[in-house]
C-alpha cells in the first residue's frame, strides 16, 4: 500500500512538475500529433498519388513511348514501396538525416527546423510507402463496372479517378488510414534518433534528470493511449459520415401521387422539384384535404 | 430509308483475345433513328460488338466510321467519342457514391461542362421520363434492378448522345422488372431515338426494332428487317435458333 501511495505521489510530482500546459509532457504530446496528423496527411497523398499512377491503363494499341513510361512509373514506385516498407522507420531517419549532408552543400537539416524538415520527411515518405499498396487495393476493390460506367459517359481517367474511383476507394481504406495514423502516433517516438523531442523524447529528456522511470511510463501510456483512443474515435464518427443516411426521402411528398413504376408520374420535371422541396404547411393542406375527401381529379 | 444520314458504320470489325477471334470481319451501319437489335447465342460475341462500337475493348483489325471519322484509328482521343455515344450495361454500373440525380449530373458538368442548374434540370426530365423522378435523393443501392437500369437509361439520355447502346439491359433483372425497362426503352425507340440493342428479348427485337442482326461463332450470319427475319429467315441456323427462343 506504502508503495502505491508513493508511486502516486511520485506521478503528481512529475505532473506537478512537467504537466503544465508549457510542461515537456505536452509540449511533447504537441509535438507528436502535429507530426503524426501532417506525415499522415502527406503520406495519403503520395499514396494516393502513387495509387492513381500505379492503375494508369496502358494496352498494346498505345504508343511505345507511352507504354514505357507507364512501365517506368510502376517500377519505380515499386522500387519505392520495398525499399520504405521493408527497412527500419528508425533507421531510415538515421540514414536521411545524416546522409543528405554528404550530398548537398546546403546544410537542410540544421536546427529546430531542420530537425522537424527531416521526421516529417522520414514519417510521411514511409506512410506513403505502406498507403500507396492500401491506394491500390483499395482502388482494384472497385467493381470495375462503375470504371467502365464512367468511360461509357466520356469520362477521362482523371475524370473517372477523382469523381467516382477515389471517392469510394477512399472510403474503403479510411480502416488503413486510421491504422497508419495511428502507429505512426507511437512511431514518432523513433524520432529520438536524430534528436526530435516528441511525447517519449520528452520522457527521456525528465527521467534523465530525475530517474522515475516507472512513473514517467505510466504518464506516458495513459498519453499514448488517450491520443489514440480519440483517434479511434474521431474515425469512426469520419466513417459513419461518410456512409451517409441510411434511409432517404422520396422527391413526392404528396401520396396522392402514384410511385415510379407506374408511369403515371407528374410530366413536368420543375413540379417533381417542386414536391422535394415542399413545405411544411402545403404538406398540411394536402393533408387536410385528404380528410375532406378531396379526389385525385379535383387536384 | 436510305436517304437518311449514316451514324456508324462499322467496317471488317475483327476482335481477338489472345489467339481466340471472338469477331470476325464485322461489317454493319446504324443510321439514324434505326433501332438495330442484335441477337444470338451466348458467345457469338454479340456483347464484344457492342463493346467495340464503345472502344471498350479495342478492335484488333478494322475501321469504326462515326459520321465518317475513324474513332478506332490510333490517336483518337476515346473520351469525346464515347460522350456522343450512351451506354446501357448489363450490370447498371451506377456510380455508388452518388446518389440517383448525382449519376444523372455528372457526366453532364464533369465531361460536357454543363452548368449546375442546367444539368440538373436535364437529369430531372429524363429521370421523370423514365419514372424515377421521385428517386432522387436515394443511393443506388437502395434502388431494386429495374430502377436502376431504368436510372442508368436517364444518365446515358442526359448525354443527350447520337446512338444509345444497350447491353443485354434486361439480362440481370427478375422477370416483373423486365416490363418496366423494356416498356422505357419501347417509348425511346418511338421518340426516334437511334439505338443498337444487344438482347435476348426476342418479342422486343422483333416488335420495336426496325433492323435484326444474327450473330453467330462471331460473324453476322443473317440479317435484315424484323419481319423477314423472325417470319422467313434464310438460314437454317437462323431458323434454328429462333425456333428454340420463340418457343419458350
Amino acid at each position: 500500500m506504502d508503495k502505491l501511495i508513493k508511486l502516486v505521489e511520485d506521478i503528481a510530482k512529475l505532473w506537478a512538475n512537467y504537466g503544465g500546459l508549457d510542461g515537456q509532457y505536452l509540449m511533447g504530446i504537441r509535438r507528436t500529433l502535429i507530426l503524426a496528423v501532417a506525415a499522415t496527411l502527406i503520406g495519403c497523398l503520395i499514396g494516393l498519388l502513387c495509387g492513381i499512377l500505379n492503375t494508369i491503363p496502358y494496352s498494346k494499341q498505345d504508343p511505345p513511348v507511352k507504354r514505357f513510361f507507364l512501365k517506368l512509373i510502376r517500377v519505380v514506385i515499386r522500387i519505392y514501396v520495398e525499399v520504405f516498407r521493408g527497412t527500419p522507420m528508425i533507421l531510415q531517419a538515421v540514414f536521411i538525416f545524416y546522409g543528405i549532408p554528404y550530398f548537398t552543400d546546403t546544410q537542410v537539416f540544421q536546427g529546430n527546423s531542420g530537425m522537424w524538415l527531416a521526421a516529417l520527411l522520414v514519417v510521411s515518405i514511409n506512410t506513403g510507402a505502406y498507403m500507396a499498396e492500401s491506394v491500390r487495393g483499395g482502388i482494384i476493390s472497385i467493381d470495375p463496372g462503375q470504371t467502365e460506367g464512367a468511360k461509357a459517359i466520356g469520362m477521362t481517367h482523371v475524370q473517372t479517378m477523382t469523381n467516382v474511383i477515389l471517392p469510394q476507394a477512399l472510403r474503403n481504406i479510411i480502416p488503413q488510414i486510421g491504422n497508419n495514423f495511428i502507429i505512426n502516433v507511437k512511431d514518432t517516438s523513433v524520432m529520438f534518433v536524430i534528436g526530435f523531442v516528441e511525447f517519449f523524447g520528452a520522457h527521456r529528456n525528465i527521467v534523465g534528470v530525475n530517474l522515475l522511470y516507472f512513473p514517467s511510463a505510466a504518464i506516458e501510456m495513459i498519453g499514448y493511449l488517450t491520443m489514440t483512443l480519440i483517434a479511434s474515435f474521431l474515425l469512426r464518427l469520419l466513417e459513419k459520415k461518410m456512409d451517409g443516411d441510411d434511409n432517404y426521402e422520396l422527391a413526392q411528398a404528396d401520396q396522392l401521387v402514384m410511385a415510379a413504376g407506374t408511369y403515371s408520374h407528374p410530366r413536368n420535371p420543375e413540379k417533381a422539384l417542386e414536391h422535394s422541396l415542399i413545405k411544411d404547411e402545403d404538406r398540411e393542406r394536402v393533408r387536410q384535404e385528404q380528410k375532406q375527401g378531396r379526389t385525385r381529379g379535383e387536384r | 430509308m436510305s436517304d437518311r444520314e449514316n451514324v456508324l458504320q462499322i467496317n471488317h470489325l475483327s476482335k481477338s483475345f489472345g489467339s481466340h477471334e471472338v469477331l470476325r470481319d464485322i461489317d454493319f451501319t446504324v443510321r439514324r433513328g434505326d433501332v438495330t437489335s442484335i441477337i444470338g447465342a451466348s458467345g457469338s460475341g454479340k456483347s464484344t460488338l457492342l463493346r467495340c462500337v464503345n472502344l471498350l475493348e479495342t478492335p484488333t483489325k478494322g475501321e469504326i466510321l462515326f459520321h465518317g471519322e475513324d474513332v478506332a484509328a490510333r490517336g483518337v482521343n476515346p473520351s469525346a467519342y464515347r460522350s456522343k455515344v450512351g451506354m446501357v450495361f448489363q450490370s447498371f454500373n451506377l456510380f455508388s457514391n452518388m446518389t440517383v440525380l448525382k449519376n444523372c449530373m455528372v457526366g453532364q458538368t464533369k465531361v460536357l461542362k454543363r452548368g449546375e442548374a442546367e444539368a440538373r434540370e436535364k437529369a430531372l426530365h429524363f429521370l421523370d421520363k423514365v419514372g424515377m423522378a421521385p428517386y432522387i435523393n436515394a443511393k443506388p443501392r437502395q434502388l431494386s434492378g429495374g430502377q436502376k437500369q431504368r436510372v442508368a437509361i436517364a444518365r446515358a439520355l442526359a448525354m443527350d448522345p447520337e446512338v444509345l447502346l444497350f447491353d443485354e439491359p434486361t439480362s440481370a433483372l427478375d422477370p416483373e422488372m423486365v416490363g418496366e425497362v423494356l416498356s422505357v426503352m419501347r417509348d425511346l425507340a418511338e421518340e426516334g431515338l437511334t439505338m443498337l440493342v444487344v438482347t435476348h428479348e426476342m418479342a422486343f427485337a422483333r416488335d420495336v426494332s426496325s433492323h435484326v442482326v444474327f450473330m453467330r461463332d462471331g460473324v453476322i450470319w443473317e440479317e435484315g428487317g424484323p419481319d423477314a427475319l423472325f417470319v422467313s429467315p434464310e438460314r437454317p441456323e437462323t431458323k434454328e435458333f429462333l425456333s428454340r427462343f420463340m418457343g419458350r
